[in-house]
C-alpha cells in the first residue's frame, strides 16, 4: 500500500488551473519533499491530500482509502506553518499535544490514563518535557514546531504533512527536527514536506517531487537539485524548454499568463511568498 | 449590611430578576471566552441586534419571544455566511449590512404595531418585569446552552485554535462552526430578558476580554469569566435596586468596572504589571546587554 496515490488529478479554481494531470505515488516510510515556486500547486496538492479541495478530475487515495477515511482513522497529521498559529491563544504545550488524541476519545474528549501517558511520551520524545506546561506562545519557533510534531506522534499518525517546517526556525532546531522526522520515518511513517527552502532538502529528504502544476520530476534529492531539473520547477518548463515548439498549454501554466496573484495557489499565503527568491 | 442584601429579596420580582440575570451572566460568560479568542466579537454584536424583528413578530403572534429571536439569530448567521461565500465582500461589511438591515426591519415593525410592544423593554431589557413563565424559559434555554458548551468545550477550543487539525482528525469544521453559532443565538435569547438587545453584546464580549488579562489557561479563563460575570450581575441588580437605576445598564457597568480592574491590576498585560516590568527591564539593561525578549528570538524571523 502506498501512502499517497494520486491519479490524473486536475484542480481548477474557477478559471485558474492549479494542478493538471498529476500522477503521483508516494511510498510509505519515506521523507518526501514537495518543491516548487509559489503558485506551482504545492498547497493545492496538500489540500487535495487533506481532502480540503474537490478535484475537478482525478482521484486521491490516502493510505489505501479516501482522504476522509484515512483522517477519521487518525492516520493523517498536519503540522501548520508558523505564521498560521495564534501564539496568543491560551493553550499549553500539553494541551496542544493532547489534541492529537481527540480522534480516539469520547464526546467530551476527556483524556484517560493511557492517553495522558501517550501525550507525556510524545512530549518527552521531542524534548519538551521541561516546557510542557508553558503556553504555546512562550516557545521559540523551533520548539513550537516540535510541539506540533509531538501532536502527530501522540496521534500515532502514519502520514505527517508539514507545511514549510523550517520557516522561522533556527539552525539548531532545524537539525533537531530533521533527526526527529528521520526517526519517525524509520518507524515506517511517511513524512510529506511542502517547502521552497532548497537548502534543507538534501539533509532531510529521501525523495523529492518537483511540482509546476504537474509533476516535473520525482526521485533522488541530489538529482532534483541539479540546475536543469530545478529550472523545470522554478523557472517553468516553458523557459527550460525554450528551444522546443510553442507551448500548447493554457497561459496560466506557461508563466506568461495572468498576474501572479491570479495564478497563485488558493491556499494560504506563505511568509516567504513575499520574497522572490527562496531563502 | 445584611438588610441591604436581604431587603430586595422580599419581593418576588427581585428574586426573579436576580435569577434571570445570573443565568444570563453564566451563559454569556462561557460563550464569550470562545468568541473573543476566535475574534468573533462583531458576530456577537450582529446576532444580538438581528433578533429584534423576531422578538417583535413573536410578541405579535403571541409566541414565546425566544422562538422568534432564535429563528432570526440563526437566519442572520446564515445570511452573513451566504454573502461572504458567494461574493468578494469581507466579513465585517457582510455582518454590518445584515444586522443593520434586520435591526431596521424590527424598528419598522414596532412602529406599525399597537403599543402593546414596548420598544425600550426589548432594547434595554425588562428584568424587573420577568414573569414566572419568562423565568422558566430562560432557565431551560440557559441550562441547555451551558450544558452543550461544557460538554463540547474541548472541541470548541480545538476549532478556535486550529481548525486544520480538527479537519485532519476527520471532524466537521463546518459542524463545529455551526454549533458555536447556534449556541450564540441561544445565548442571546437567554440574555435578552436581563439586559436587552443593545447591551447583550457587552455580555458577549466583556467577560472574554476581561479574562485575557487574568489568565492564559483556557479552563481557568472559563471559570474566571463565569465567576466575575455572575458577581457583576449580582452587584448590578443590587445597585439597581438601591440606587434606583436601570438594571441592564447597571449590570453592564459592573462588568465594565471588573474589566477596568483587570486592566489596571491584572497579572497578564495589566497596566501596573506592565509598568513594573518596564522598571525591571530598565534596571537590568543598565548591567547586562538588553536580553529581555530572549525566549522568542527564533520565532520572529519574518
Amino acid at each position: 500500500m502506498s501512502a499517497v496515490q494520486i491519479t490524473e488529478l486536475t484542480v481548477h479554481y474557477g478559471e485558474v488551473l492549479a494542478l493538471t494531470g498529476v500522477d503521483l505515488r508516494l511510498e510509505e516510510g519515506r521523507v518526501i519533499g514537495l518543491l516548487g515556486t509559489n503558485g506551482a500547486g504545492k498547497s493545492t496538492l496538500f489540500n487535495a491530500v487533506m481532502g480540503l479541495v474537490a478535484p475537478t478530475r482525478g482521484r486521491v487515495e490516502v493510505l489505501g482509502g479516501s482522504s476522509l477515511a484515512a483522517r477519521q482513522r487518525g492516520l493523517v497529521a498536519f503540522v501548520p506553518q508558523s505564521e498560521r498559529i495564534d501564539t496568543d491563544f491560551p493553550v499549553s504545550v500539553r494541551d496542544v499535544v493532547a489534541m492529537g488524541r481527540y480522534g480516539r476519545l469520547g464526546v467530551t474528549r476527556r483524556l484517560r490514563a493511557a492517553d495522558r501517558a501517550a501525550v507525556d511520551a510524545a512530549i518527552a520524545r521531542v524534548g519538551l518535557t521541561e516546557l510542557a506546561d508553558r503556553q504555546i506562545g512562550d516557545l521559540s519557533g523551533g520548539q513550537r514546531k516540535r510541539a506540533f510534531v509531538a501532536r502527530g506522534i501522540a496521534q500515532d499518525a502514519r502520514l505527517l504533512l508539514l507545511d514549510e517546517p523550517f520557516a522561522g526556525v533556527d539552525v539548531t532546531s532545524q537539525a533537531l527536527i530533521t533527526r526527529l522526522l528521520h526517526e519517525l520515518r524509520d518507524e515506517g511513517r511517511t513524512v510529506l514536506i511542502s517547502t521552497h527552502d532548497l537548502a534543507g532538502v538534501p539533509a532531510l529528504c529521501d525523495e523529492v517531487v518537483l511540482l509546476h502544476h504537474r509533476v516535473v520530476f520525482q526521485g533522488d534529492p541530489a538529482e532534483a537539485l541539479a540546475p536543469e531539473r530545478l529550472a523545470l520547477a522554478f523557472v517553468g518548463p516553458d523557459v527550460a524548454d525554450a528551444a522546443h515548439a510553442p507551448d500548447p498549454r493554457p497561459a496560466q501554466l506557461r508563466g506568461d499568463g495572468p498576474a501572479p496573484s491570479e495564478a497563485r495557489d488558493a491556499g494560504p499565503a506563505h511568509p516567504l511568498d513575499r520574497t522572490e527568491e527562496p531563502a | 449590611m445584611i438588610d441591604l442584601i436581604l431587603e430586595p429579596l422580599q419581593y418576588s420580582f427581585m428574586t426573579r430578576a436576580l435569577l434571570v440575570s445570573l443565568v444570563a451572566a453564566v451563559t454569556c460568560a462561557l460563550l464569550s471566552v470562545w468568541l473573543v479568542q476566535i475574534g468573533w466579537s462583531l458576530m456577537g454584536d450582529a446576532v444580538s441586534h438581528a433578533v429584534l424583528p423576531g422578538v417583535v413578530i413573536a410578541y405579535l403572534i403571541g409566541w414565546p419571544f425566544a422562538i422568534g429571536a432564535f429563528v432570526f439569530g440563526v437566519g442572520a448567521v446564515a445570511l452573513i455566511g451566504g454573502i461572504q461565500s458567494t461574493t468578494r465582500i469581507k466579513a465585517d461589511a457582510a455582518i454590518g449590512v445584515v444586522f443593520t438591515a434586520l435591526f431596521a426591519l424590527g424598528v419598522v415593525l414596532i412602529s406599525r404595531t399597537p403599543s402593546s410592544v414596548d420598544l425600550s423593554h426589548i432594547l434595554f431589557g425588562n428584568v424587573l418585569g420577568t414573569s414566572a413563565a419568562d423565568l422558566v424559559q430562560v432557565l431551560v434555554i440557559g441550562s441547555l446552552t451551558v450544558a452543550v458548551l461544557l460538554v463540547k468545550r474541548r472541541d470548541l477550543t480545538l476549532f478556535a485554535f486550529d481548525p486544520a487539525h480538527a479537519h485532519a482528525l476527520g471532524l466537521s469544521v463546518r459542524g463545529l462552526r455551526a454549533l458555536l453559532l447556534g449556541m450564540l443565538a441561544l445565548t442571546v435569547v437567554t440574555a435578552l430578558q436581563a439586559v436587552g438587545i443593545i447591551l447583550v453584546v457587552a455580555m458577549l464580549i466583556t467577560p472574554g476580554a476581561t479574562v485575557v488579562l487574568l489568565s492564559r489557561r483556557f479552563d481557568r479563563m472559563l471559570l474566571l469569566a463565569v465567576l466575575i460575570t455572575a458577581a457583576s450581575a449580582v452587584a448590578g441588580v443590587y445597585a439597581s435596586y438601591h440606587l434606583d437605576i436601570a438594571t441592564g445598564g447597571s449590570i453592564v457597568l459592573a462588568q465594565a468596572v471588573a474589566f477596568l480592574l483587570a486592566f489596571l491590576f491584572g497579572p497578564r498585560g495589566g497596566m501596573l504589571a506592565r509598568l513594573r516590568g518596564r522598571r525591571r527591564a530598565r534596571a537590568s539593561t543598565t548591567g547586562a546587554s538588553a536580553g529581555a525578549a530572549s525566549a522568542r528570538t527564533d520565532g520572529v524571523v519574518p
